[in-house]
Order: C-alpha cells, then structure tokens, then sequence
C-alpha cells in the first residue's frame, strides 16, 4: 500500500502542499468569500421577512381604511337621512303654515261677501217697505175716501211684511 | 498502469510520483511538485471557480448563485443545528473542510484514464486525511480548554454517573475521546482507498478477461463492467457521504468542546 509504504519519504511534500492549498482554501474561500455569501443571504433573509412584515402592515392598514370609509359612510347616510327626514318636516311646517294663511284669506273675503250681502238684503228690504208703503198709501186714496196718515201706513205694511 | 507486464496493479494509483524533477529540502524532507500536489491545486480552483458563482450576490440568485449558497447553507444550517447560534464561528473551517473534501472526492473519480491522464484522489492518503482530522482534534482541544479551563475534562463525566462508576467511566470516555482523531482520519482514507481498489480491480478483470478471450470477455468482462458502472455511482455517493461525515462528525466534536454536552 503505497499510502503507508510512502508515508516517510512523502509526507513532508503532503503536509507542505496540503498546508499551501488548504490554507488558501480555508483564508480566501472559508474566511473572505464563505462570510459574504452568508451576508448575501441573509440580507435577502432580513429583505424577505421586512418585505412580508410591511405587507402585513400595509394589509393591517388597508383593513383600518376600510374601517374608517365604513364608519364614515354610515355617518354620512345618518346624516343625509337627518337632512331629508328635516327637510320633509320643514316643507309639511311651510304647507300647514300656508293653508293656514290662504283659509285665513278665504274666511274674511267670505265674511266681507256676507257682510256685503247682507247689507244689500237690508237695503232691498227697506226700498221695498218704502215702495209698498208709497203703493199702499196710493191704494188706499185711490179706492177709499178715507184719508190716511203715512205712520198708520207705515205700521200696517210693517205688520204685514212682517206676517209674510 | 503496469499493464505492458500483464499485470495490473491496484495499488499503483495511489502512489505519489514528483511531475517535476527538482525542489527543496525542508527539516529533512524533500519538497518537490508531485501528482498529490497537482490534485491538490486542482482541487482548489475547481472550489474557487465553484466559489465565484456565488460571489454575485445578488438578491434574486441565479442558478449558480443558488447552487453555491446551497451549499454554504447547508453548512451553515449544520453548525447552527449542531452547535447553536455560536456555531457560525466556526462555520468557515468546517465549510472549508467540506469543500476540499469533496472536490478532492469527485475530483479523483473523474475518470480521465480515458484520455491518458492520471486521476489522483488526494483524500485517498493516510498523511492528508490524518493532518486534517488532527487540525479539527486540535481546534475542539483548544477551544474546549480555552472556554472551560480543566473543566473541560467533565466532557468525560455523564451527568448522573455514580460516584465510585467516576474513575472507569472517565477513563472509558477519555479512550473514546482520544480515538476521535483516528477514526476522523481513518474513515475517510479507508472509504476512498477501499473504492479505488475496488473499481481498479474490476477493470483489471475487464481488460484481462477480455485478452484471455472473447468468451471469457462476454462471460467476466461483461458482469463486471456492469457493476462498476453501479459501483462508480456508488463512489460518487460515498465521496459525497464522506466528506458530509466529516463535516457534520467535526460540528459534532466543536459542539462537545462549545457545550460540554
């Protein structure tokens, strides 16, 4: 077995260049660039979980969002529900207020037509006595000799006005 | 491969030959270029040039990007589950250790023979495998005494042992602790030698079978082309295990000495 026949004559130029070669293994692979790909990972490990991490608060905060425009939303419709519900109230109030007036308005020209008629049925009524009583008295001195008085006259057309 | 004599010897694969004359002493040793220390350099750009693909960053990963920090994760993960938060320290040696092991794994199963070229597995040597077990072995003991003093020897002491069980109980877990290094080093040499040798002579049966004769070619050739074509999948598994065992087995071992159980 030449691995222990030549173990004293070689083990010198082994260890010599084993010491070379692992040496330059150990100094530029293990110690500089092993590190940096360590580094390199781990800043992509680092990257990954800050990426997710920001995802989850950016979710967190889309959800918030969604919260707030929910709760504003409601406030807004309460609030135009109000405004309607108040509205309707204010023009039921403005219609009351108006038929209110307009019957006011309808009332007294209606107490001005009765007043007015009324007067005009007074005044008929005594042009129409005036007139009788004048007929009556014209009557009476045409068919009688009697003479009459113009109060007699006027007491019996009243009596009989009033009969009528 | 000695095949001109007729013969083919498993062995010669793992036999460490200088591609260059010449080099230098050092304390005895002479340090010259050879096909380990080829394999070695190979093993290190292919993990370099897999290595780039990462270095990209970017935020949305390619393919390569991605393929890359799979496997940085997997470590990573690994520590992290083994050891905890404090894992990540040390998460760069067990890193680099996984990623020599199996390039070096997947390296030596490649199979170039086709082309000329000599496939060398470098996990395949006692000297490599044992060094690195002896590092990891070392950092659990420096870290282990650096972080808990001499009471890190309560490592050797299960809670709720009885008292007159201390004494045999911390000399059979000081064996198991001590074998730790061995068997780190040993599981991996012996996983690789033991697929090499095995692929290897299957081959030699191909090749030899098939010069006896088409006969003994259809008859042994045959079946065993078939079954290293499985047993080559198998290796590829097994590379691939090996160097996961030493990872996981060294987070396991700097957990003892981080924790203490």
């Amino acid at each position: 077995m030449p691995q222990i026949d030549q173990i004293m004559t070689t083990y010198g130029s082994q260890l010599f260049w084993l010491v070379i070669t692992f040496g330059l293994i150990y100094f530029v692979i293990g110690r500089s660039m092993f590190p940096k790909i360590q580094g390199t990972v781990d800043q992509r490990k680092a990257k990954i979980a800050g990426d997710i991490a920001a995802a989850k608060a950016a979710h967190a905060r889309a959800d918030e969002i969604e919260e707030e425009y929910r709760v504003a939303h409601a406030r807004a419709r309460d609030a135009a529900l109000a405004v309607t519900a108040e509205a309707k109230a204010k023009g039921a109030r403005e219609a009351e207020a108006k038929v209110r007036e307009a019957d006011a308005g309808i009332a007294l020209h209606l107490a001005d037509a009765e007043a007015a008629i009324a007067a005009q049925q007074t005044a008929a009524l005594t042009e129409i006595e005036a007139v009788a009583v004048e007929a009556a008295q014209d009557i009476v001195a045409r068919l009688t000799p009697a003479k009459i008085t113009k109060p007699q006259v006027n007491r019996a057309v009243k009596g009989a006005l009033a009969d009528a | 491969m000695a095949a001109e004599s007729g013969k083919i010897d498993p062995m010669h694969q793992f036999e460490i030959a200088p591609i260059f004359n010449g080099g230098f002493e050092l304390a005895g040793q002479t340090i010259t270029f050879t096909n380990s220390a080829l394999w070695m350099l190979l093993t290190l750009v292919a993990v370099w040039v897999f290595m780039q693909g990462g270095m990209k960053r970017e935020l949305v990963p390619g393919r390569w990007q991605l393929m890359v920090e799979g496997f940085t994760g997997f470590i990573d993960d690994m520590m992290t589950a083994n050891i905890g938060a404090e894992g990540r320290k040390y998460a760069p040696y067990v890193f680099s250790l996984f990623m020599f092991i199996l390039f070096a794994n997947i390296l030596g199963l490649i199979p170039i023979g086709v082309i000329g070229g000599h496939p060398f597995t470098v996990t395949s040597h006692l000297t490599i495998t044992g060094v690195l077990a002896i590092v990891s072995f070392s950092i659990v003991l420096i870290v282990g005494f650096a972080r808990h003093g001499f009471h890190f020897f309560s490592l050797f002491v299960p809670h709720g042992t009885p008292l007159p069980m201390i004494p045999f109980i911390f000399v059979v877990e000081l064996l198991s602790f001590l074998v730790r290094p061995f068997s780190l080093g040993l599981r991996l040499f012996v996983a690789m030698t033991a697929g090499h040798i095995l692929l290897k002579v299957l081959a030699g049966f191909v090749i030899n079978s098939t010069n006896a004769g088409i006969g003994y070619g259809l008859l042994v050739g045959l079946p065993s082309l078939t079954l290293m074509v499985g047993i080559s999948a198998l290796e590829i598994l097994v590379a691939v295990v090996q160097a996961y065992v030493f990872a996981l087995l060294t987070s396991l071992y700097i957990n003892d000495a981080v924790n203490l159980h």
